[in-house]
């Protein structure tokens, strides 16, 4: 019944009890925040009053104050749009197409790379939304009947199916991560002592009190939800392509972004959790739920993803050259060569190289090395954005009007704005949410946990 | 229906999958389980139906389709149709591929979100409620089987003792559970 290959290696380890692993998750919720928590804390809050300042400075003035000109008219928003979907696309694939695999070693890393899901998407809408210049007319994207008239949305419009998509995505990614939690809620309420803390995690918790019946609906329901969270998560980064695809500028109107674009989406959401989790597993002590095993796994899947997008940016080069189509060729031709050559190069040499060093199992075992890469995989990613869209931008079809891109301070503010809001709600997180999912991982502990394995146990 | 209640707790999920059984064996009624997981097999040991909440979800997902479906309908073909980029908005097959994102958005919406409404219905939670176990242990490590005292009261907490609980509790319910 517990039986688990002896090959696998366990996935809890310290030789856990049910009882050992409530406490170890409920001690971050219950102890002080320590020294280090603090600094980073300070940093990321600077960080966001930072953004929040070169928001209010964007709205008070129009766009305007960025950097963006007549030819190039989306560039550093849409970029880091694109580049916080990506992110958050790990943990939703992570709890939900592993959850349909039955790889039991997303349990102990679901809870956290669906909260980074969530905050990844928050920094996401925001650059849509303050791009609209008039953040006050937001709500003309949706399908009411305009105010002015009885004019309706334009449903053939891609844009308005990210509106959709981005907006389904985030409302079911909470309530996903929210029916998970809620077990874990009731295990902290049960366990506080301050009446307060009981007060909050109780009504955080719904009641919750674990009754057979519910747990066989509870796994019902996660189970349907990642059902319908696995199609949904591939068509939402499907979809921001599409924003690209469906236009005809070269280099943009191609029909293999959709897969090319999730690909990278899980390839840069994966180095994401590996650069969270690394810090967080030492912070928190959870090395024993996080071990080296999850973070090789997740290492093969940044190695696989990375190779796919790998394929993808030598096949976009192929397909310019063989279908004879001059403007697609000088696109593809003016990235590698042309003024922003460094961004293509940094891209190729983050994107693609980079993540072939993971096939030694000495370097993708060594979490120094797997903290280096992940933040170099995002910064690839990053310049992955930016090259495909400023650079099919920059030279437009009249040479009169090439140009070129250079961000603002308002710009960059905005960007380390959403770095600083995101760490601010990570770190907010990672104190007062059961950072694992004690109850899911309990199930395990039998089958993966160390003691149990080898045979030490009946 | 006496409303005094035996509560049996276990420490293990093996040894109460056991205890359930040999309980059920013996004609027992097991009026509740409370476990910090989900064991499997409980369900199937109790007797308990299988649930039709992913039915539900089927449902509600068709009927996010259909909204969908007829929202962008009557939006885009019957009150204002238009002729975007000479792609003229005339009938519904024409304009069904563009509607295949928002149609599949919509599905997912609805049986996603409808879905878990029902399981809060279903189950009886909502913010703020009371927690439902009894003893806070059982979200922890401990098992807890709650059993109906009646006239096979000694029965009962024999097999109970017999099958390993560690713990026993007698308790009269003053309200309805």
């Amino acid at each position: 019944m517990h039986y688990e290959s002896p090959i696998r290696q366990p996935l809890i380890t310290g030789d856990k009890t049910y009882k050992q692993i409530t406490e170890d998750v409920a001690r971050p919720i219950e102890g002080k925040a320590n020294r280090t928590w603090w600094i980073l804390f300070g940093l990321s809050l600077v960080m966001f009053l930072w953004g929040i300042g070169s928001l209010a400075y964007t709205v008070g003035e129009g766009i305007g104050t960025w950097g963006l000109n007549r030819t190039v008219g989306w560039a550093w928003d849409i970029t880091n749009f694109v580049w916080w979907v990506g992110i958050g696309h790990a943990g939703t694939l992570i709890s939900a197409i592993l959850l349909l695999f039955r790889q039991k070693w997303r349990m102990s890393i679901n809870r956290s790379a669906e909260a980074m899901t969530i905050f990844a998407v928050f920094q996401a809408g925001l650059f849509p939304v303050f791009h609209m210049g008039r953040v006050w007319l937001a709500y003309f994207v949706l399908p009411i009947p305009n105010t002015f008239g009885s004019l309706w949305v334009n449903f053939n419009s891609p844009l308005l199916w990210d509106v959709f998509a981005i907006s389904t995505y985030l409302s079911i990614s909470l309530v996903f991560w929210y029916m998970g939690l809620i077990p874990d809620f009731a295990m902290i309420r049960d366990r506080a002592i301050k009446p307060m803390t009981k007060k909050v995690y109780s009504i955080l918790s719904f009641g919750w009190g674990g009754k057979a019946k519910h747990w066989q609906r509870f796994e019902e329901i996660s189970l349907v939800l990642a059902g319908l969270a696995t199609p949904l998560v591939l068509s939402v980064h499907t979809i921001v392509s599409m924003d690209f695809a469906t236009s005809v500028i070269p280099g943009w109107h191609t029909t293999i972004f959709p897969p090319y674009f999730v690909a990278g989406a899980i390839f840069s959401g994966f180095a994401m959790v590996q650069t969270l989790l690394i810090i967080m597993r030492k912070v928190v002590n959870l090395e024993n739920y996080i071990t080296i095993e999850h973070i090789e796994m997740m290492n093969i899947v940044i190695m696989l993803t990375g190779s796919i997008v790998g394929i993808a940016y030598i096949t976009e080069l192929f397909i310019a050259w063989y279908s004879g189509v001059e403007y697609e060729q000088y696109a593809f031709l003016n990235r590698a060569t042309g003024p922003y050559w460094w961004a293509y190069w940094s891209m190729m040499t983050c994107n693609v190289i980079s993540p072939q060093l993971m096939w030694f199992k000495k370097l993708r075992t060594s979490i120094v090395f797997t903290f280096i890469l992940s933040i170099i995989v995002n910064i690839g990613m990053w310049f992955e954005r930016f090259v495909i869209i400023v650079t099919s931008l920059h030279r437009d079809y009249l040479p009169s009007s090439w140009t070129m891109f250079s961000p603002t301070f308002v710009d960059i503010g905005i960007f380390i704005g959403t770095i600083g809001f995101f760490f601010v709600l990570f770190l907010l997180y990672s104190r007062t949410f059961p950072v694992i999912a004690q109850a899911e991982l309990k199930t395990i502990l039998k089958s993966s946990g160390s003691q149990y394995k080898g045979g030490k146990h009946e | 229906m006496s409303n005094k209640v035996i509560y049996g707790l276990y420490d293990d999920d093996d040894i109460l999958l056991k205890g359930v059984k040999e309980l059920r064996a013996a004609g027992v009624r097991i009026r509740e389980v409370y476990t910090p997981f989900p064991v499997h097999g409980l369900d199937k040991a109790m007797g308990l139906k299988d649930t039709r909440i992913a039915i539900a979800a089927f449902m509600y997902g068709l009927l996010g389709l259909s909204f969908a479906g007829l929202m962008m309908y009557f939006m885009m073909v019957v009150d204002w149709p238009q002729n975007i980029g000479g792609k003229p908005s005339f009938t519904f097959y024409e304009n069904l591929p563009a509607f295949v994102p928002i149609m599949f958005e919509c599905t997912v919406l609805f049986a996603g979100h409808l879905m878990v409404i029902t399981f809060l219905a279903r189950n009886g939670m909502y913010p703020g409620r009371e927690a439902m176990n009894p003893d806070p242990r059982t979200t922890d490590h401990l098992f807890m089987v709650e059993l109906p005292s009646g006239d096979n009261r000694d029965e009962v907490i024999s097999i109970l003792e017999k099958t390993g609980a560690v713990e026993i509790n007698e308790k009269e319910l003053t309200d309805e559970h």
